[in-house]
């Protein structure tokens, strides 16, 4: 096995960095606590970031001043890569800039699992060259941290990905359960599993790529069966996943910030994934592995051509105007359709009226936890108008009208009701308890989750189809002309 | 810095871990997590220092400076989605007809 670096002792035994510099990283590491304590309450969240860009910031620059001891030739040379280092940063952050800019706060998730991916990559490949350039003195311990940050950081880049796809619809959003998926996957992860024991006790090349490629497949195997509302959860789950990584890795190299920063992630990872769930409704094991042992969801032709009522602008108009109270359930569908700032407008006419109007947000509304606050957010709705799921729910029976926006799975009775659904016991929004319910859809076809919405055809429910911005805009004009 | 100090540091920062995040609402799951992610960004030290230690035009210096790129979108990347997030939590003065 040929060495990629020439000298490069690792963990336990590596030098250490100067004093002021080792300072300077445990101050980063309290930012970085700092940076999580304070995204946990809304009026410090956007200090707390800072904070962490800071912490992450000065650890970037302090790690320069490691010294000629660490680096063997010194800080000015770094073997002559500085240059091409810092040409490597420039075009990371720019595109990472530039990516984080652009993106649409609808595509956000989707976003949050490429970073995820592309870190958890950048992690396993740390290791993959760091374990080419063993030292005579390493430990097995090192060893087994050097693997383990290859096999989670492999893990998490491919299910981040494959995550991407999904929610960018490049692919269904469906479960795809391989034919016989359950065994391959109880293979690939076995196999796995037994490549990173035998590369610890036996280290080669070979092995490494035999791992890094099974590692691979593993992610890919381990979020193909997830499908629609669980997606999300995953995200966060894969997100810890890195945080695990990126620990190990700082083991590897001896570096405390990165164990630090690394296990602070991966912990509280943890317990936001076990959190998530909790508001599904469902214990994590089940997304993860629901899929294979779920019954096919066929979708029926014969619901299909139930009868369903359905309602033009001008009724919508007649019945919200009429009412006393309101509630209004958005959903993804009304993000995807820019129609925010519709729907604040339609509101502010109807509370002009006298009528109380509130927004029911489901805690998993949009396409993340918290996604539709931040996308309501956006169009300047206010906060008190925003009304959480355990507030809202009893206050269904007494509302006239739920008005529900591109939602679905959030307000499907099978949730409550059908112990055969595959989302049975996730919490939902009561909306059929309200004296009538207005679906605005696009059309017929199921939400996220794949699932048949029997409110659709109850009697007192009307649907009006079309795009969510053009009808919303229909149903204001036809306020104002009341 | 020995195996077990290194171990020590790594369980107390598990406690730490789920402890500041224990008390978060849903509204801030999002958030949240899109904030831990840019935090796990700063592995881009640790592709610094492999490729640092990498000869010239090796594999090692080719991969490392891979990894600092990757690094480096996950971190910045990371933090400036998640202020675009939190700018919109921001207190909203009455200021209504501005979109």
């Amino acid at each position: 096995m040929t060495p990629l670096i020439a000298h490069l002792s690792t963990t336990v035994s590596a030098p250490q960095a100067p004093t002021w510099v080792r300072l300077t990283e445990l101050g980063a590491a309290v930012l970085f606590i700092l940076a999580l304590k304070g995204l946990s309450s809304p009026k410090s969240a956007r200090r707390g970031n800072l904070l962490g860009a800071l912490g992450a910031g000065v650890a970037t620059v302090v790690i320069f001043f490691y010294g000629t001891e660490y680096y063997g030739e010194g800080l000015s040379n770094l073997k002559g890569n500085l240059p091409f280092i810092l040409l490597a940063i420039t075009i990371g952050s720019l595109i990472g800039w530039i990516a984080a800019k652009r993106v649409q706060m609808t595509q956000m998730p989707q976003m949050v699992a490429l970073f995820n991916g592309v870190g958890g990559g950048a992690a396993a490949v740390v290791s993959v060259v760091e374990f080419s350039a063993p030292t005579a003195n390493e430990s097995k311990a090192a060893l087994a941290a050097t693997v383990f940050t290859v096999l989670v950081g492999a893990v998490s880049f491919s299910g981040s990905i494959l995550t991407f796809m999904k929610l960018q619809e490049l692919m269904t959003s469906r479960p795809v359960v391989l034919p016989l998926g359950r065994y391959i996957t109880s293979l690939a992860g076995i196999g796995t599993i037994a490549a990173a024991i035998l590369l610890v006790v036996d280290p080669t090349n070979t092995l490494l790529y035999v791992l890094l490629g099974m590692s691979l497949l593993m992610g890919l195997l381990l979020v193909l069966p997830v499908g629609g509302a669980d997606v999300p959860i995953v995200i966060s789950l894969l997100n810890a996943f890195t945080g695990l990584s990126v620990a190990a890795s700082g083991y590897v190299l001896g570096n405390t910030l990165l164990i630090v920063a690394g296990t602070l992630v991966g912990a509280s990872g943890t317990l936001l994934t076990r959190m998530m769930a909790a508001a599904m409704g469902r214990p994590l094991t089940n997304t993860l592995f629901g899929a294979f042992t779920a019954k096919a969801i066929t979708a029926s032709g014969t619901t299909e051509d139930r009868p369903v009522k359905s309602a033009s602008p001008d009724d919508v108009a007649i019945m919200l105007s009429y009412a006393r109270k309101v509630i209004i359930v958005p959903g993804y569908g009304l993000a995807v359709a820019q129609a925010q700032n519709t729907i604040r407008e339609l509101v502010e006419l109807l509370s002009a009226k006298g009528i109380q109007v509130d927004y029911a947000i489901h805690p998993v509304a949009g396409r993340m936890p918290g996604h539709m606050n931040v996308l309501l957010a956006e169009a300047n709705v206010p906060y008190d108008q925003l009304k959480e799921m355990d507030e809202i729910n009893p206050e269904f029976a007494e509302a006239d009208v739920a008005l529900v926006v591109g939602a679905n799975d959030v307000v499907n009775p099978a949730a409550r009701d059908d112990k055969t659904a595959p989302i049975y016991g996730m919490p939902i929004l009561n909306v059929d308890q309200a004296g009538q319910v207005v679906f605005l859809k696009r059309s017929m076809r199921p939400g996220f989750a794949g699932i048949e919405n029997e409110l659709l055809f109850d009697p007192k429910t009307s649907l009006l189809f079309g795009d969510a911005k053009e009808t919303l805009t229909k149903v204001v004009s036809a306020v104002k002309g009341l | 810095m020995d195996a077990i100090s290194l171990l020590t540091i790594f369980i107390l920062s598990i406690f730490v871990g789920i402890e500041v995040v224990s008390k978060v609402s849903a509204v801030l799951h999002t958030p949240l997590m899109s904030g831990a992610n840019a935090i796990h960004g700063v592995v881009l030290v640790g592709a610094i220092l492999v490729t640092g230690q990498s000869d010239k035009y090796s594999l090692g210096f080719f991969l490392g400076l891979g990894a600092i790129v990757l690094a480096a979108i996950n971190m910045v990347g990371g933090f400036v989605v998640t202020d675009r997030m939190l700018e919109m939590f921001k207190p909203k003065a009455p200021k209504k007809d501005e979109a």
